[in-house]
């Protein structure tokens, strides 16, 4: 795929610091983690904006807690919809990285708008991994305060939390809340197979216009259910930015540190005054688009097995191990949390009530209305005519 | 709670009513833990690997491989405390899944951190291979099952109708589907009568109970004409159609001495090809009887050396060597009809036709064209192991180029190959037989074979198509000779 003219932007494109080799190969691919757990000190983006992290051992430490305990808790869903106890699940595995590496890279004040496959951020948001499970055991609407949280709920419709993402974004501007390094940005996730959504494309032209201070964060993993990328687009997802006129950058979405600093970098610029801009974490799906879905009937085991060459907590562990910033005490006992919360986990999945039918009724109006009460008072009756209506 | 617990086929894919069986992976006695996985499932979404639910050790299997399950049906029967002494009796009688929302603290105690591949998704390429798939020939989507929707009002699930105390008259078993269980007891599926309301109230009106009939409208349901018959007396009772359908479904004859057996996996997807391709690739089938002699000594010589000491070699690998050889020759033969354009391809993805107790796969070595001739052997060997033991994936079967398929291991001649679709050639390679042969002159015996190129009209004329055949007979009537002035 060419790196070609971009069409009339002029781009400075100054050479990388220290030039990486590898899988990805490509020149475009921002990395601060190889594969093989190698540190890269700094990285350019295709603007010529350097891009490097420092963080303490500690947090270095945290995020491999993070990436392993994301991927566990996947990992128990996934098994508790094969016995049936969820209706659905969609998988993350493969992304753990892009997900914790921007998920981390939010702050408090930031406002994050999930697809149905976010459950990493949405874990790094500090939200109980319960909340997901409910929605897809169809207990409940998936049930967190996205206000409390900054965290939108889930939206399954593909591509139109980009939209709810601009209009929330504008509202930052409107209420003056940007300019300052404690102002307020947006970020909204999507897939490789939105970008071909109306929703997204308007969304960018909306976002682009008016300026507002949204994170535009594609996860590219390389397939929409079963349509490869080159049947989304001619060229890289992040040169569609230019178009639109705000910057994009792509980045090893496999490397949870890069995906920090870009994640990091592009909402400061947001919340700075500075505008939109498009992040494309080049990942791919290890597993299957959802549990209803069998990829083996549209990919190759080898493509497979490239990726998991490049598994992104691999990598860590590697650099982890390597740099001395943790011992295998360190790594036994993060598998024994994941174990034991994975555990946890299924057990209050198992317990979780079924809801009262007549819940449906709440949380439709802010204040009630006459007409819903109307018809709960019948609903009630109705459940009440069954024999023993101890439902 | 007892410490049986029974675990039912899940819905595995938003709405499905039925997965089939494919391959156990514990059997009874077997210790497990929780989330080993312990069946594979194919529905007709995707073939995945069930987790198991509890840990403990399998007291039962109620459904063996290649069995169509209903969902909520119980498969599989987990003693959650075998180490609690032998059971007693009351705690044996199956408990009905669905109740047991908690998880013994045994099986909590037992959760091992799964390792890295635990981690893959069942049924992901690079996890356990989920084996025993339905068979293509070409493209991917293996279907043996109808994806059918949930009927809106819950039909009587199987275990309502084994438990103690069923709410509502369970109503016959449906005769359309005959689905034995293991223990020979017939089990009720779904036990729901399909028919128009129309024909509902027609029943009504003439006092006809559906459920004592057979439907011999689509999908098994009741039309008026069959109320009608009933009502005037002409049908049989409910009784000997229950019991036809149950004799035959255990493979015999019924009193017609006939047997019905349903189209569907492999034997489907093979008809649908078949006549596909019979019907739209203009076959035309040239023979060509070679004396392989020089090829069975040369095939013996191979043996003889040490580093083909521990490789199965058959006169397969000569063919399939013939075959790739002669395609770099006259690489038309190696396309596909595509409209308004022929493809041509540069690799060759090479088919071999596979007898499997599934039936007719047929696998391929992709690239075959860049395999050493020991490399060759390998993947040959590879994919007949594969495809026995019935694991071959729906990867392994897509994307063939060209087919060879060996009819000589069932002892005959030779036969006309329909092409599977997309091919354009396909090599049939019939039994080596020692004959009479004119050999320098003189009559001896040799071991000759006869071999059938099927090839599509449309993209290889006669000429071209000989010209192919004769080279595989050149190379299996003097390889080395081939050899040398070939490459």
């Amino acid at each position: 795929m060419a790196k070609g003219d971009p069409g009339g932007t002029t781009r400075s494109r100054r050479p990388a610091p220290r030039s990486k080799k590898g899988a990805a190969g490509s020149p475009e691919l921002v990395q601060l983690l190889t594969p093989d757990g190698e540190r890269i000190d700094s990285a350019t983006g295709p603007d010529g904006t350097e891009y490097r992290v420092d963080f303490t051992d500690e947090e270095y430490r945290g995020l491999y807690r993070d990436l392993v305990m994301v991927r566990k808790l996947d990992a128990e869903a996934t098994a508790l919809q094969r016995q049936g106890e969820l209706g659905l699940w969609a998988s993350l595995l493969g992304q753990e990285a892009a997900q914790v590496g921007s998920g981390r890279a939010l702050r408090t004040q930031d406002m994050a708008f999930p697809t149905y496959r976010e459950h990493g951020v949405l874990y790094c948001r500090g939200i109980d991994p319960i909340m997901p499970l409910g929605l897809f055991r169809g207990v409940d609407q998936g049930g967190w305060d996205p206000n409390e949280f900054k965290f939108n709920m889930y939206t399954i419709v593909i591509g139109a939390q980009t939209l709810h993402a601009t209009g929330y974004a504008m509202g930052i501007t409107m209420d003056g809340k940007i300019g300052t390094d404690d102002g307020e940005a947006a970020i909204a996730y999507f897939g490789d197979g939105a970008t071909s959504q109306g929703d997204v494309n308007e969304a960018f032209v909306w976002a682009s216009v008016f300026n507002a201070p949204l994170v535009f964060f594609c996860q590219n993993n390389q397939y929409a259910i079963s349509e490869p990328l080159e049947r989304q687009t001619r060229v890289p997802l992040y040169q569609r930015a230019a178009g639109f006129g705000f910057p994009g950058v792509r980045v090893d979405g496999n490397d949870v540190l890069a995906s920090y600093a870009v994640t990091r970098t592009a909402l400061d610029n947001a919340r700075h005054g500075q505008g939109p801009s498009l992040i494309e974490a080049y990942t791919y799906r290890m597993g299957a688009h959802t549990t209803s879905d069998d990829p083996t009937r549209y990919r190759i085991a080898s493509e497979v097995e490239s990726w998991q060459a490049k598994d992104p907590i691999t990598r860590v562990k590697a650099f982890l191990d390597k740099q001395q910033i943790a011992d295998a005490a360190f790594f036994a006992e993060v598998d024994e949390q994941a174990r034991r919360e994975s555990v946890h986990l299924r057990e209050r999945v198992l317990n979780m009530p079924n809801p009262e039918p007549v819940t449906m009724f709440d949380h439709v109006y802010p204040n009630g209305s006459p007409l819903l009460d109307e018809q709960r008072a019948t609903f009630n009756r109705y459940m009440e005519s069954f024999e023993g209506s101890a439902h | 709670m007892s410490r049986i617990k029974t675990f039912n086929l899940p819905d595995l894919g938003e709405g499905l009513t039925e997965g089939e069986i494919l391959a156990w992976l514990v059997k009874v006695g077997d210790t497990i833990e929780l989330n080993q996985p312990i069946v594979e499932v194919e529905t007709a979404k995707a073939a995945v690997e069930i987790p198991a639910k509890w840990a403990g050790q399998v007291q039962a299997i109620h459904h063996q491989e290649g069995t169509t399950v209903e969902v909520g049906t119980p498969i599989i029967a987990i003693d959650t405390d075998p180490g609690a002494g032998p059971l007693d009796a009351p705690s044996t009688t199956a408990t009905p899944g669905g109740d047991l929302p908690t998880p013994s603290a045994a099986s909590l105690a037992a959760v091992e951190v799964a390792p890295a591949e635990g981690m893959v998704e069942p049924g992901l390429i690079g996890g356990a291979a989920p084996g025993g798939r339905t068979a293509v020939l070409v493209g991917y989507g293996p279907r043996t099952t109808a994806a059918k929707r949930r009927p809106r009002k819950g039909a009587v699930p199987a275990q309502a109708v084994a438990a103690p105390a069923p709410v509502a008259p369970a109503p016959p078993p449906a005769p359309v589907a005959p689905a034995p269980a293991l223990d020979g007891r017939g089990a009720a599926t779904g036990g729901l009568v399909l028919a128009k309301p129309p024909v509902r109230k027609l029943a009504k009106d003439l006092g006809v109970d559906l459920s004592t009939l057979t439907g011999s409208g689509p999908l098994g349901s009741i039309t008026r004409e069959d109320v009608q018959r009933a009502a005037s007396g002409a049908v049989a009772a409910a009784e000997p159609i229950t019991a036809t359908a149950v004799a035959t479904s255990a493979a015999s004859f019924g009193a017609d001495r006939e047997q019905r057996i349903p189209v569907k996996g492999v034997r489907k997807l093979t008809a649908e090809n078949m006549s596909r391709s019979a019907f739209t690739a203009p076959h035309v089938t040239e023979f060509l009887t070679v004396d392989v002699t020089r090829a069975m000594k040369a095939l013996d010589r191979l043996r003889g050396r040490r580093e083909w000491r521990d490789v199965r070699v058959s006169p397969l690998l000569l063919v399939a060597k013939a075959v790739l050889l002669a395609v770099k020759r006259h690489p038309m033969v190696n396309s596909t009809w595509a409209g308004d354009e022929i493809v041509v391809k540069e690799y060759v993805n090479l088919g071999i036709a596979a007898a499997t107790e599934r039936g007719l796969i047929v696998p391929n070595v992709k690239d075959a064209g860049r395999l050493s001739l020991r490399e060759l052997a390998d993947a040959l060997n590879d994919l007949v192991q594969t495809a026995k033991s019935g694991r071959t994936s729906p990867a392994d079967m897509s994307g063939g180029t060209l087919t060879i398929t060996n009819v000589g291991v069932f002892g005959v001649d030779t036969g006309t190959p329909i092409l599977p679709p997309g091919e354009s050639a396909i090599l049939a390679f019939g039994a080596v037989r020692e004959m009479p042969w004119v050999h320098k002159g003189k009559v001896k015996p040799r071991q000759v074979t006869t071999l059938g190129l099927s090839f599509d009209h449309r993209i290889i004329d006669g000429e071209l198509g000989s010209k192919f055949l004769r080279d595989i007979g050149d190379f299996l009537a003097d390889p080395e000779a081939a050899l040398l002035a070939w490459t």
